[in-house]
Order: structure tokens, then sequence, then C-alpha cells
């Protein structure tokens, strides 16, 4: 399958750059807002819940962290394979560049999950099945994160690491549906009381736009390091040389 | 005259049983330590026959998970080093084929040895019989897909220095299904219970790895060999 011609054009690593550029404040600014006014939410404005009282409030960084770490992990896997099959310089650059993030959402959703663990559970970890599939995601990320640092050619890295992302994505049901299978196996109801069949709205908002917030600052942060490694890679082309030049001279400019 | 793909994929079966036949003692390699890491476990904690009979399901697979990620190491590495890798994905016949060949004879080489073994260190852990069978079959069904996947983690993982421990990052926590479902079976036959479930699961999940890891594992070796 061909793709349009469109596609690579937008694709080129000079106007991916360029488009980026403009793109990143708007998504940082979107972060930031809906960053203060869900956190507002969640914390002052939604109700205490009956059962678990002030410390569910938590969910409201867990639960979006955790989706952001299965969703990251899709955004890879998919770009991974763009890249594997179109050859899109730039699909590789998004795929390396989401790796860390979602490691670093996925520890996020885990220490968190942790935390709210202790309260509820009594101790700080247990064997539940969504952690443990987060802990299994986190391996997965790391073995990916590995995988590219040890390959010299960053080509071969990406391809390498695409096939990897792939195998995991066929893999991530498989594993998450056999250890929900076996913790139910090992133990009790004690996790059910998490599952709610319904959830007060005033809940749900905060959980939204944290959900929304956090998707932002994926955005922000991967167009971000993908930048950085576009200009380390293209460093010697001269649209480049002409950025750095021009940044450079207004840094000076701005200096006098 | 060119040979047809099923005429190379039983050459290739027939050449690496024979390589392997010669090198016979690197064989022994991983089924020692098979057997040596299972010996641990009554010595790192007690050789009480309660408690090692519960430990024993899970002690045994894991063993053998590791022992299987370790016989990896042998799967393509030499033909790898004297290029014949290279011819192989180079010949006009499907890699996808040729590297289920590898993976075949490999794993009737190392999977084998494996199931084979299994009785004895369920004797070791205190298994009743019952047990044992049930052991021995999930090897049977598990060993082939721990080979299969372990080959796109060794393809992926070829050309590079320090290879063996990032083999294992990658590799072991895509052996998780099989060890849950493996296991459990064991377990659940130990208790009498039905363990047609989890066999059809390890089923599945063999259909599946034959499918699709020799692709993965021939595309992961192109960019290796480049």
């Amino acid at each position: 399958m061909k793709l349009p011609a469109i596609v690579h054009k937008y694709s080129s690593p000079k106007n991916f750059y360029t488009m980026s550029g403009k793109m990143v404040p708007w998504f940082a600014w979107g972060f930031g807002l809906t960053l203060v006014f869900g956190l507002y939410y969640g914390f002052f404005i939604a109700p205490t819940d009956y059962q678990q009282g002030e410390s569910y409030r938590i969910m409201f960084v867990h639960v979006p962290a955790a989706w952001m770490s299965m969703f990251i992990y899709m955004v890879m896997a998919v770009s991974g394979a763009v890249g594997l099959i179109w050859r899109i310089k730039t699909a590789d650059l998004m795929a390396s560049a989401s790796a860390p993030i979602g490691a670093a959402f996925t520890f996020i959703a885990l220490v968190t999950g942790s935390l709210w663990g202790k309260p509820m559970w009594g101790t700080y970890w247990v064997w539940d099945a969504r952690l443990t599939s987060e802990l299994i995601l986190l391996f997965l990320y790391l073995g990916f994160i590995a995988l590219q640092a040890s390959i010299e050619d960053p080509r071969n890295a990406a391809r390498a690491g695409a096939i990897l992302a792939i195998v995991g994505v066929v893999n991530i049901p498989i594993i998450h549906y056999s250890v929900e299978w076996w913790s139910t196996l090992h133990q009790g109801a004690t996790v059910s009381k998490m599952d709610k069949p319904s959830i007060h709205i005033d809940m749900l908002i905060p959980l939204l736009v944290m959900a929304v917030s956090f998707k932002l600052y994926y955005a922000t942060s991967v167009l971000m390091r993908a930048r950085g490694e576009i200009l380390l890679r293209e460093q010697n082309s001269r649209w480049v040389k002409e950025i750095v030049e021009n940044e450079g001279k207004a840094l000076v400019g701005g200096a006098k | 005259m060119i040979p047809s793909t099923s005429s190379a994929f039983i050459a290739l079966i027939k050449r690496d049983l024979m390589l392997s036949y010669r090198h016979r003692n690197e064989l022994l390699n991983p089924l020692l330590f098979f057997v040596i890491v299972v010996t641990l476990f009554p010595l790192g904690t007690s050789p009480e026959k309660q408690l090692l009979q519960t430990m024993a399901p899970g002690v045994i697979w894991v063993a053998a998970l590791l022992a299987a990620m370790l016989s990896l190491d042998s799967l393509f590495k030499s033909d790898y080093e004297d290029g014949t890798l290279e011819q192989m994905m180079l010949s006009h016949h499907s890699n996808a084929v040729l590297v289920l060949a590898k993976i075949i004879s490999h794993w009737l080489v190392t999977g084998v040895p494996i199931i084979l073994m299994a009785p004895l260190l369920g004797l070791f852990m205190f298994m009743p019989i019952e047990g044992i069978k049930t052991l021995m079959l999930t090897l049977l069904l598990g060993t082939p897909i721990l080979s299969l996947v372990g080959a796109i983690g060794m393809g992926l993982t070829l050309g590079l220095n320090r290879g063996g421990m990032l083999l294992s990052l990658l590799v072991l926590p895509l052996y998780i299904p099989v060890l849950i479902f493996s296991a459990n079976a064991v377990d659940a036959s130990l208790a009498g219970m039905d363990i047609k479930g989890q066999l059809y699961f390890l089923g599945a999940l063999l259909v599946l790895s034959i499918t699709l890891a020799p692709i993965a594992t021939a595309t992961a070796l192109k960019i290796s060999v480049e």
C-alpha cells in the first residue's frame, strides 16, 4: 500500500520540526490549564467517597497515568509499525521518544497504586491483577529502551524496537488476561471494592480532565523530545545549520 | 534446478540436527542448569515435603523457562558468525519457513531433553505421578512456545555485544502467560481438578506463536544480518 505523497511531505524532518514547533506551546498551555483545573476539581470539589474517605483522591493521578501507560505503548507500536513499513523517519522518532515517557507513566501508576493500596489493603503491594500487569508493562518498556540503547545505528535501532513493540502489543492482551485469570484463582474479592459500578459525576469530571491533561503533557513532551532528536540527527543538513545560526544570532542580538 | 521450499525445510532440519549431534556436549549445559536450579530450592528453603510439593510446579516451570532461555544462545549464533545465516536470508525461500525449520530442530535438541528430564525433578520435589504426567504434558505444549517466542528476542539481539542480559529482559516478560497456565495446570491436576482449560490455552498460544513468531523472527534477523 502506498501512502499519499502529502503524508511524506508533512512527515519530512524539516516540516515536522517547524509544524511541531508551532504546536508545542498550545499543548503545553493546554496541559497547564487542565492540570490546575483537574487537580483543583479533584481535590476540593469532588465529594468524599463514602467507603474510601479522602484517600481515593489519588485516583485522579493514578487512573489517568495507568491509561496513559497503555495508550503510549499503543502509540509506540503503531508509529513503530508505520516507520517499519513506510520507512518514515519521524514515525521512528516518535516511537523512541515515547518510550521513556510511557515508562515514566507506568512507574507513576505503580507508585500511586501502591500508595493507594496502603490505606485500602493494608500493604503497599498486593499481587493484584492490574498492579501485576502494570509491572510487566514496565518491564516491556524497559526492554524496549534497553534494546534501542544497545543498538548503535539509529535506523536499525528503530526497526528492531518497532518489531519488539509490535510483538509486545500482540502479547499485552494475552499477558493481561492470563494475569487476571491467575489472580482471580489465587485471591478472593478483596480487589473488587475498587470496581465501582457507577461513578459520581463530580468524580468523573476531574478524572476525565486529568486524562486530557496527561495526554496533552505527553503530546508536549514527546514532540519536544522528537524535535531535539531531529536536530541531532539532521545536524549536517542545511536547514538545521540555518536554524542554529539564526537562533544564535537572535541570542547574541538579545544579549546586546 | 531450484529445490522446493519444503525440501529446503527438511534439509535444514536435518543439517541442524546433524550439527547439534556433532556438538552434543554443548546441549548438556542448559539441561544441567535446569537440574541445578531446581536442586537449589530445597537447599535454599527446607527439605520439608509439604513445602516442596506446593512449590514444585512453579519452581520446575521457572527453571524450565530459564533453561529454555539460556539455550536460545545456540539457535542462530554459530550460523550468524560464519555467515551461513546471511546466505539463508538471501535465498529465494521464504525466510519465515527457514526460521521455523531452525526453531523446530532447536526445540528437538533442547526442548525435548527438558521434557524428559522433568520426571526426575518432579521426584526431587515429591510430586505424585499424576502431577508429573501433567507437568510433562504442559512442557510438551509449552517449550515450543518458549523456543518460538525466544527466537524473536534472539533475532533482535543477535549482533549485539552484550546480548545475553538484554535477551532475558526482552523475552522473560513474554514468557509469563506460558508460566501461568502451565504451572497452574500442574497445580490443578495435583488438586484433582480438570485441566482442559489450561491445556486449551496453551494449545492456542502454541498455534498463535507458530504462525506469527517465525515472521517476526525473520524480520528481526534481516535487521541483525544487514
